[in-house]
């Protein structure tokens, strides 16, 4: 019980501290570059730090950690993913920083001739893939804290069952969020981060330590260990046990398997650079280079992370065990938290395993929200720039108002991720992120690069490069085994969102990357041609020298 | 305003610096993408290879995975300092 009441005291020591930041960034946000670009006063370290905490979302801190305590090696391909993908970034930064204002949509209208529909397909994007990307986040909450206050064994905390308690922590969740976003907007926002950030990495230095420090700092021998206690021996630390199985006797099924793996591998290294969440963190620092420096931090911070996550993971395979992991979350996401208990109760006893995990637990929290927050800030941002702003009030409106416009839209999709998430709160929806993923690689990344890069685009590339390469990842996936038709071979239980007994499935792969990125920059080229548009010759140059110089930038 | 800085497009110096940017990012792309997919391709297809012991419990993928962390960095460091040295300042002439 003490356990449990430090746990949720530093929940709510953080979401003090976070209201308090809020409320101090409230008083300071004054005009559009206040609320979407917190005043662009960022340096470029406080950015990385801010865009490191963007990116490492709870489903990678706690999700690979659980990945490799079950599986092994396999889950330090998502780390590997995930890191790669920052270099991609690293080059397109400075130009999106200097060639846009606040959003996606700035960069892609600054060329075309016909600028609504470009900004309205944006829009779109930016919206879906942030609302996706929440769903899985918020659902994760849910389950998550009332793992982490220990009401799931049938307990009660404050008079709640577990039921009702992942209903009230998405609320409360989605709640806090809100209101970060529409008092604070990116001044509160990168705080958040920076917060988020910095305990992360903390936490995560403190269990690697001690992780090693069991094993008297031999890596080798925590492997053996991991391989030992997982009861795979050595395979658990070859790739294969979860990815691009091989299925003897059954050639299709291990190419499908394989091409799999390969089309989740494609999607985390391309959609990074397309995450709304992240670029609309490019526009808060005052220059393209600061932005540059501020994606070498993320890159820094990011790699540091992942390589802790071997530790984390292999260590709670060895020390926390296979069983003690599957019997609190079948998916692995309690496997940190637990090792944090373990390590903690080997250095400090039962206080010291009750402060750990209540700490690590907080960082999770922490996690969450922050995550949370930038994707609606991302959301409502595009929604009030993109879509009141210069669409419907064709680029002038009062700024006033277009800030006024971006509160009222972070509430509509804060609360839409909350009655969604809600509704989805007993579903496995651990997909949408790399779904997420695929996305931004197909939709918006051959809208980036094309719009820098090629003389020839026009707007209705744009919209055809965004709606197709949106739609086809979304009807894949639709029509994919982790929506309907998988079972487990042992158990008969399904292992996708619809019932065992429910079978739509067309489309092999359960990630669409593959087919959907190739489709996404196809529909772009094809658009192109297809709209008989001319592009601006003149504009596009402009934009080229925008882009590259950082001449005439906000 | 539309189209302002156009003329700029023309100046020698500016298509060097487009020149010289061009050149680093295709040349990082084809580098990191082509060493990622190796690594991903080796995983998929060459498990047997990947399986072989490099030192303790140390295998060949966990070493090539650890590379992948090692090339990133070196690459970030490579890129940034080529920014500095040959794309920053040809950016602040025509700024």
């Amino acid at each position: 019980m003490t356990g449990r009441a430090l746990t949720f005291g530093l929940f709510l020591a953080f979401i003090l501290i976070t209201l308090g930041i809020t409320i101090w960034a409230r008083v300071n946000t004054r005009g559009a570059d206040d609320f979407y670009a917190g005043g662009r006063t960022f340096s470029g370290p406080q950015n990385g730090v801010a865009l490191a905490g963007d990116y490492m979302s709870a489903a990678s801190f706690l999700g690979i950690a659980g990945i490799i305590a079950l599986n092994g090696y396999d889950g330090f391909l998502y780390s590997i993913g995930f890191l790669v993908a920052w270099l991609l970034a690293l080059l397109l930064v400075e130009l999106v920083r200097n060639a846009g204002r606040f959003t996606l949509g700035d960069v892609l209208a600054r060329r075309v001739r016909r600028q609504a529909p470009v900004r309205r397909a944006a829009v779109v994007s930016t919206v879906t893939v942030s609302v996706f990307y929440l769903l899985a986040q918020m659902v994760g909450a849910g389950a998550l804290v009332s793992l982490l206050l220990g009401i799931h064994r049938g307990e009660r905390f404050l008079g709640m069952d577990a039921a009702t308690a992942k209903t009230v922590t998405i609320v409360v969740v989605g709640a806090l969020m809100i209101f970060y976003v529409a008092f604070g907007g990116m001044k509160a926002t990168t705080w958040v981060q920076i917060i988020k950030s910095a305990l992360l990495m903390a936490g995560a230095v403190v269990l690697t330590a001690l992780v090693l420090g069991r094993f008297g700092f031999d890596v080798s021998a925590m492997l053996g260990s991991a391989a030992d206690a997982s009861g795979k021996g050595e395979a658990f630390l070859r790739p294969g046990l979860r990815y691009g199985q091989d299925v003897p006797g059954d050639t299709y099924r291990t190419i499908v398997n394989k091409l799999d793996f390969i089309s989740l591998a494609l999607a985390l290294v391309l959609g990074t650079a397309g995450l709304p969440h992240i670029v609309a963190r490019f526009f808060a620092v005052p220059d393209g280079r600061a932005a540059r420096t501020s994606v070498s931090w993320a890159i820094g911070l990011v790699g540091a992370f992942y390589l802790m996550t071997l530790a984390l993971g292999f260590g709670a395979a060895a020390l926390v065990g296979r069983q003690a992991i599957v019997a609190q979350d079948p998916s692995g996401n309690t496997a940190a938290p637990q090792l944090a208990q373990a390590v903690g109760e080997h250095v400090g006893g039962r206080v010291g395993g009750d402060v750990l995990l209540a700490f690590i637990g907080a960082v999770a929290f922490a996690t969450i929200l922050a995550v949370v927050s930038g994707l609606v800030l991302a959301s409502s941002t595009s929604l009030a720039h993109d879509f009141f702003g210069q669409v419907l009030m064709l680029g002038r409106p009062r700024e006033s108002q277009e800030v006024a416009v971006a509160r009222f839209a972070s509430f509509l999709v804060g609360s839409l991720a909350i009655v969604l998430a809600v509704v989805a709160r007993n579903l496995n929806v651990a997909f949408l992120v790399a779904l997420a993923f695929a996305m931004a690689a197909s939709a918006n990344l051959p809208a980036i690069v094309l719009s820098l890069f090629w003389r020839r685009f026009n707007s209705a590339g744009v919209v055809a490069g965004i709606y197709g390469g949106l739609i086809a990842a979304l009807v894949l996936v639709f029509f994919s085994p982790v929506v309907s038709g998988k079972v487990d071979p042992v158990t008969g239980e399904s292992l996708s969102l619809f019932p065992a007994g429910v079978d739509f499935h067309l489309f092999p792969l359960e990630n669409p990357g593959l087919v959907s990125i190739p489709i996404g920059f196809a529909c772009a080229v094809a658009g192109t041609f297809a709209g008989r548009e001319k592009a601006d010759a003149e504009r596009y140059d402009d934009l080229s020298v925008r882009a590259l110089t950082g001449a005439g930038s906000h | 305003m539309v189209g302002g800085l156009a003329p700029v497009a023309g100046y020698e110096r500016f298509l060097l610096l487009r020149r010289r940017f061009r050149r680093a990012a295709a040349m990082l792309v084809a580098g990191f993408l082509g060493w990622y997919f190796v690594y991903v391709g080796l995983s998929a297809f060459a498990r047997g290879f990947m399986a072989r012991t490099v030192v303790g419990h140390v295998n060949v993928a966990l070493l090539l995975g650890l590379l992948q962390f090692v090339s990133t960095f070196a690459l970030t460091a490579a890129y940034l300092a080529y920014a500095r040295r040959r794309l920053d300042p040809l950016a602040g002439e025509l700024r």
